[in-house]
């Protein structure tokens, strides 16, 4: 459906995308995740033809879209701040698509009318055509731009922070719903995400990008499982990095019980550590309850073993209180040779 | 009961922006507008349908328009390049175009006139294709475009700064050529700021006398200007004359701007 191999691009003197290798199946709904500078708006523009990569191939259903400028590609793009036509009232700019077309593909007027009832209709936003973009809340508009992208019927669908502006609340409203909409137009969908929980919840796989490269490419519980190397591991799952020794198939750390590992050179090492990997009990331990804390989701409990703060999960029944003692077991760790830059991602 | 605004100070800006207007604008303009009538109704009339008269206020405002649509285009391209393109010298080009502000007219005149005299730089080439440009009604109109160009330049850049290429990228991906998106996208959203800054220019334009008298060449019925005309009455103490002809064209001038204030107005509706 999209491939895209060996794409380089630069900007002065900086790579922007370095070696991007990355193929999406008819029907995905894929997430590029990565921190900002990562290359990942690059990427997206580039599969747009928003921006000219210096080497490399994109292709979209077999074809090459090297010499096919934006305007020719067929491809449903939201921008991350809309970009909207401001001068035009909602219907116009939902119309846009349909109404530049050449006239002998273009819908007569009755047709484009209905078509963008329809798609104001598919966006939850019916009678709203007459308003103007200045009018309206962000989710709206952002709904707004999205119909304006589905207007041209497209099949791949390029989203650039499509949340990225949203209260935290109708971000996760549209994040199902788009989910939703995605599955039900049969698009094929990449959008660009620099929030993790976004990328793991939504998605079907995920590509984390770092340095203009993709490093890794996987469903979300494959990443979550076994991150390809230190980077990965340190920016997903809310996971902290903890120094370690490894010596005889275990992990030993300096105030936490060691734990098995698999594969891992002997000598220095790093761990990262996620709530769900750590067990804490009530009674006498090297650790100590530093926070405790109810919310929605049960109890949220920091323990301080050592020097480090830790994120784990109480056993069942326990109250914890600050300050008292416990005991920790780590139940997992995905552990990685150190080197620098370890932790970055 | 005074109702309470969230907006503090309304009294005293309203009352300030008044004292303003009326000291500085009105006071000085109702001068111009009672002098005139000690000459009677009719000798008023006389006076501003001289032939001589009405050649300089067609000129005059003519002129003005000519070069205020000259400066729409070529406005709308400087601030593009401004605003669009990074490139060595930006900066220098940028600072470039406030200078016919800053000069005084007198100079910028003088300048205009040696460069497009039949033996100036410009002059001669021109000569030489059969263009006379100085002391025609064609240098006049050069010398206000000079002027104008400013205006167009400063009222257009903010805006098309503020639109950013995203909307013609958007309007790109939608698959729009790039002549459809100027078109659809880019010139309606700078149209109000167009209109302002053609206005304003040509406002300017109407008032302008330092630039143009040198290469304008003055010949009566043929290259001389309004505000000239006004100048030279006053020189014979014909201050009624003077102030009728000024009359004239504060009421052209007036009638013009309204009439921009309404095509601004249709341009910029439901926008909000």
């Amino acid at each position: 459906m999209i491939e895209v191999t060996g794409l380089h691009l630069r900007y002065g003197g900086v790579a922007a995308l370095d070696g991007v290798e990355l193929a999406l199946r008819p029907g995905e709904f894929v997430a590029l995740l990565g921190a900002s500078g990562s290359g990942k708006t690059t990427l997206l523009r580039s599969l747009a033809g928003l921006e000219f990569p210096d080497a490399g191939q994109v292709r979209i259903d077999g074809r090459d879209m090297a010499q096919v400028p934006a305007r020719e590609r067929g491809i449903g793009f939201v921008f991350q701040n809309y970009a909207l036509f401001r001068h035009m009232t909602v219907f116009e700019n939902i119309a846009f698509g349909l109404r530049i077309k050449p006239r002998r593909l273009r819908p007569g007027r009755a047709e484009i009318g209905r078509r963008v009832e329809e798609l104001l209709a598919l966006v939850r936003l019916p009678g709203m055509g007459g308003r103007y973009p200045d009018q309206l809340s962000g989710g709206q508009r952002q709904r707004v731009a999205l119909a304006r992208a589905l207007a041209i019927e497209p099949r791949v669908l390029l989203l650039d922070e499509p949340f990225g502006a949203l209260d935290a609340k109708v971000r996760k409203e549209l994040r199902h719903w788009l989910r939703g909409l995605h599955d039900r137009l049969g698009l094929t969908s990449l959008f660009v995400t620099h929030d993790q929980d976004e990328a793991l919840e939504l998605a079907d796989r995920v590509a984390v990008m770092r340095d203009g490269r993709v490093v890794q490419f996987d469903t979300p519980e494959a990443l979550l499982a076994a991150p390809a190397d230190a980077g990965v591991a340190g920016f997903l799952g809310d996971a902290v990095p903890v120094e370690c020794e490894v010596r005889g198939g275990q992990a030993w750390f300096a105030a936490l019980p060691p734990v098995a590992v698999e594969g891992v050179a002997e000598g220095k090492g790093i761990a990262f550590l996620r709530p769900v990997d750590l067990l804490a009990e009530p009674g006498a331990g090297e650790a100590r309850v530093a926070a405790a804390r109810r919310d929605g989701r049960g109890v949220r409990l920091t323990v301080e073993a050592g020097e480090v703060l830790l994120e784990a999960v109480p056993s069942p029944g326990w109250v914890p209180q600050r300050g008292e003692a416990c005991r920790v077991t780590v139940v997992a760790a995905r552990v990685f040779p150190r080197q620098d830059g370890a932790g970055r991602a | 009961m005074r109702r309470r605004a969230a907006l503090p100070g309304f009294g005293l800006a309203l009352g300030v922006t008044w004292l303003w207007l009326g000291l500085i604008v009105l006071v000085p303009l109702s001068a111009l507008v009672l002098r005139p009538w000690e000459l009677g109704l009719a000798g008023v009339w006389a006076s501003v349908t001289e032939p001589r008269v009405l050649a300089a206020l067609r000129l005059s405002f003519g002129a003005a328009l000519v070069a205020a649509l000259v400066d729409l285009p070529l406005g709308l391209l400087v601030a593009w390049v401004v605003v669009r393109y990074r490139f060595p010298g930006r900066r220098v080009l940028d600072a470039a175009i406030d200078l016919p502000f800053a000069l005084p007219t007198a100079v910028a005149g003088l300048a205009l006139t040696a460069l497009y005299a039949p033996n100036g730089w410009l002059g001669a080439p021109l000569a030489a294709m059969g263009v006379t440009v100085a002391f025609t009604p064609v240098g006049v109109a050069v010398a206000l475009a000079f002027v104008g160009l400013p205006f167009v330049v400063r009222m257009v850049e903010p805006v098309l700064r503020d639109l950013g290429p995203e909307a013609e990228e958007a309007a790109a991906v939608l698959g729009a050529t790039r002549w459809q998106a100027w078109r659809r996208v880019v010139l309606p959203a700078l149209g109000p700021a167009l209109v302002s800054g053609v206005a304003l220019a040509f406002a300017r334009a109407v008032g302008e006398y330092g630039s143009v008298i040198f290469i304008a060449g003055n010949r009566p019925m043929e290259s001389e200007i309004a505000p000239l005309l006004i100048v030279a009455r006053l020189e014979q103490y014909d201050y009624a004359g003077a102030a009728a002809l000024g009359l004239a064209m504060l009421l052209l001038s007036f009638a013009c701007l309204l009439v921009f204030a309404a095509m601004q107005r249709r341009l910029r509706r439901g926008m909000a």
